[in-house]
């Protein structure tokens, strides 16, 4: 039994109702902590004074520079003591999870075990960059908690600094639109930088994230420094006999409603079975997919932009090629400093199939974060050194050759230096002379 | 008495292999195609014609270890032991066995959780940590989520909307909750408040003026003492100097208010990914239940619900309707304070004589 409640009237009101209440989670830790007494009272002041309180400092495990985020009390008396004195700590431990956010109940049992002993027994799944987040634990206990989830074969994240925990889709473990392992290529990129994610050093942070495909479930180009978007480059794969059978449930009107009239480039239309292209009459860019006996979707995959619209509609219908990898776009970020950013494509394409694949994108990532380090200025993400520097100086700095699916047009204004014009024109020709 | 000291494991990620559901590791990469027989269900075929029913349920994503075991204890009834979880922190078990499905679905409602989430369904808020941990908030995050899941319970629970619907929460303008189809953020109006006896131990001066985005922050020097000062005129409060100088309080019980911003997306599906824009600003930060956001919030999900048609996102809705519409429709109300003036601001300005009477 642990000590009388504070009165919590704010919190108390956010116990009624049909959603998943928090404040009864944390109340029931209450019951059995001291610790959690005062969390919630610490709280309550937050809602009866509308501002947080509590400042960060140094708090950290051996051998490691980050991936605790300290918190102490500022709600102080008049003599300086903590209020919540048995909450003046309240520091997160980040831990990475699996590749797809998968576990076991024995493994999610183990946390709540040593959560329950060292620390608050509040875990957050999951944290915005994608960490477990055992919330609230006393400098003292750190190194313990942290020592047994060590054990368990997990490790910390990242914070400050330094490349951060990453995220990948469900993917290729349940979904048809997978364009690659994307576990493997989580696992492998991040682990390629462990003393980055363990040592912030860093001109600011660096996210990875990695989408199986165009839908981009975890939000890739907009929220991370390098997005490894999954992508095809043959046509889309169909299947007659479910094409017929969307067809039969949804009909005309959907079809011209909700796919036909949707695809953003127009690369849909219906034809008469017998007026369909395709190989037969030399048009290997064409796919097709029977809606009935006389009637077909016709795609001219050289316009489309795997969107996956269609896709998402008629699945199964039409499905991803087989030609598959991913793109790559470079310096997603949020608001502060310069304005929200949506990452760049720099890589329109690269197979992820093979280990030599893997290591390619292991290598790519390892140029960008050393050109990162090399120029970013303090505080600056990536999309903002792209910014002050300008793409192609970017593109030069890593290696990568430009290309026009790099922009969404040319330049609107003459204010360039165009005097080696006819020199860049030779090195292109030279270029694809040799390829 | 000194103990030895252990060494961490630099171990890394984890495989994610040994702890997926056998049905998944066994097909993965394999997988045809997936329906969705009732909301918060997903049934996926395989090539090898393997099924999995993936159910969904909503979580308050902050878990004590009760709610979590009580989790784990209905995945080792159903589930063979797995589970996973989704970026917007709802649980998802998968069932190889269809007539597990039903007895699954009624165990997690027993139990508090709501099953939905799925297609075009309100999803779970992406939510931060707010006053409950984070060092700089401005206001909380797991409170403003409750209260706006519980005005919002049908719309997670059912799959009545035009598309999929995402909301996001952020205590600061920082926006850790991400881009959204709906998203509530703390807007600051004032501009900090300086305590010149803190600055010059606890701040690293010029990092902080290098964080200002529009320069407004200079060296000063105070009763003697050095510090900074900020040029009001130049200052939008946007609060990018108080985590690197905590002695620069932005956060304002009654000046701090919350801002609804719509339109972001993420997926390239139809039109590419968006950035949000601001629509309504100066709501009170009025805890523990923000009665005023969720009014601006189920408004805007009123209209969207009953204008958009099927598969349009929010921004494609938008696109479609125009902004004068949208702010006729849901009743918000224009301000000059919405057209931007920020750099690259032109683009957003209609430089055509394309008007919808």
């Amino acid at each position: 039994m642990a000590k009388p409640m504070h009165p919590t009237p704010n919190l108390d009101q956010l116990e009624s109702g049909p959603w998943p209440s928090f404040v009864t989670g944390l109340k029931r830790l209450a019951k059995d902590k001291d610790y959690m007494v005062d969390v919630l009272g610490h709280l309550e002041h937050s809602y009866q004074t509308r501002k947080g309180y509590w400042k960060g400092g140094t708090v950290g495990v051996i051998g490691y520079g980050g991936g605790v985020i300290p918190r102490f009390t500022e709600i102080k008396n008049e003599k300086g003591e903590a209020v919540f004195k048995d909450a003046a700590e309240f520091h997160t431990l980040r831990i990475m999870p699996p590749p797809g956010m998968h576990y076991d109940t024995a493994t999610l049992r183990k946390f709540c075990d040593i959560w329950d002993k060292h620390g608050s027994g509040l875990i957050a799944l999951h944290g915005q960059s994608g960490d477990i987040m055992m919330q609230g634990c006393t400098t003292e206990n750190v190194q313990k908690a942290w020592d047994e989830i060590n054990e368990m074969g997990f490790d910390m994240g990242g914070a400050g600094p330094a490349v951060r925990t990453s995220m990948s889709c469900v993917g290729a473990a349940r979904c048809e639109q997978s364009c690659y392992d994307e576990a493997k290529a989580h696992k492998n990129v991040i682990n390629a930088f462990l003393d980055d994610i363990h040592r912030p050093a860093l001109p600011y942070k660096f996210k990875f994230k990695f989408s199986g495909c165009g839908n981009d479930c975890m939000n890739a180009i907009h929220r991370s420094d390098m997005a490894v978007i999954g992508t095809w480059r043959d046509n889309i794969r169909t299947d007659a006999e479910m094409g017929k059978k969307w067809f039969a449930k949804h009909g005309m009107n959907e079809l011209v409603n909700d796919v036909v009239s949707r695809c953003p480039t127009k690369a849909l239309q219906i034809k008469d079975a017998k007026d369909v292209r395709g190989v037969a009459t030399g048009d290997a860019h064409i796919s097709s997919v029977a809606l009935n006996d006389s009637q077909c979707l016709e795609i001219d995959n050289k316009d489309c932009v795997r969107c996956m619209h269609c896709i998402n509609v008629m699945t199964g219908a039409l499905a991803p090629g087989k030609d598959k990898g991913a793109s790559i776009l470079i310096g997603g970020k949020s608001h502060l400093k310069i304005g929200s950013l949506m990452g760049t494509m720099v890589v329109p394409f690269m197979k992820l199939e093979t280990d030599e694949d893997h290591e390619k994108l292991v290598e790519l990532a390892k140029t960008t974060i050393d050109f990162f380090a090399e120029n970013a200025l303090e505080h600056e993400r990536t999309g903002e050194m792209i910014e002050r520097i300008g793409l192609v100086n970017f593109l030069e700095g890593i290696g990568l050759d430009i290309d026009a699916n790099m922009v969404t047009q040319p330049r609107m204004n003459p204010y360039v230096r165009t005097d080696g014009w006819d020199d860049e024109v030779a090195r292109i020709n030279a270029k694809k002379a040799a390829a | 008495m000194a103990q030895a000291q252990r060494r961490a494991v630099e171990c890394g990620v984890p495989d994610a292999a040994p702890f997926m559901h056998p049905t998944l590791l066994k097909n993965k990469g394999n997988w045809k195609y997936h329906d969705r027989p009732r909301p918060g269900v997903l049934h996926h075929v395989a090539h090898s014609g393997d099924q999995v029913w993936s159910v969904r349920a909503g979580t308050q994503r902050q878990m004590d270890t009760y709610t979590i075991r009580t989790l784990c204890d209905i995945a080792d009834k159903f589930a063979e032991g797995h589970v996973r979880f989704t970026i917007r922190s709802n649980i998802e078990y998968m069932v190889a066995d269809q007539k597990k499905v039903d007895p699954l679905i009624a165990e997690l409602e027993r139990n508090g959780f709501p099953v939905g989430g799925t297609g075009n369904s309100m999803s779970m808020v992406a939510h931060t940590q707010g006053w409950l941990h984070c060092d700089i908030p401005g206001t909380d995050a797991s409170g403003v989520v409750k209260s706006m899941m519980d005005a919002l319970y049908h719309e997670f629970k059912n799959e009545e909307m035009p598309n999929r619907l995402h909301l996001s929460t952020s205590c600061c303008e920082i926006n850790c909750g991400g881009q959204a189809d709906i998203a509530v953020i703390i807007q600051h109006t004032k501009p900090p408040k300086i305590n010149h006896d803190m600055v010059a131990n606890v701040c690293e001066r010029p990092t902080v003026v290098a964080r200002c985005p529009v320069a407004a922050i200079r060296p000063a020097m105070v009763n003697g003492k050095p510090t900074l000062e900020v040029d009001e005129k130049k200052c939008m409060c946007c609060g990018a100097c108080y985590p690197p100088c905590p002695p620069m309080q932005i956060n304002d019980p009654e000046n701090s208010k919350l801002a609804i911003w719509v339109g972001g997306k993420n997926a390239n599906a139809r039109g590419k990914p968006q950035i949000m824009k601001m629509v309504a600003s100066g709501l009170p930060n009025n805890a523990p239940r923000w009665p005023e956001v969720n009014k601006v919030v189920g408004d805007i999900i009123k209209a969207y619900k009953a204008d958009a048609r099927p598969w349009e996102r929010m921004a494609d809705w938008i696109d479609r309707i125009g902004w004068p519409r949208f702010f006729e429709k849901t009743g918000l109300p224009f301000t000059k304070y919405l057209i931007d003036d920020w750099r690259g601001s032109r683009s957003s300005l209609n430089a055509s004589a394309h008007i919808r009477f």
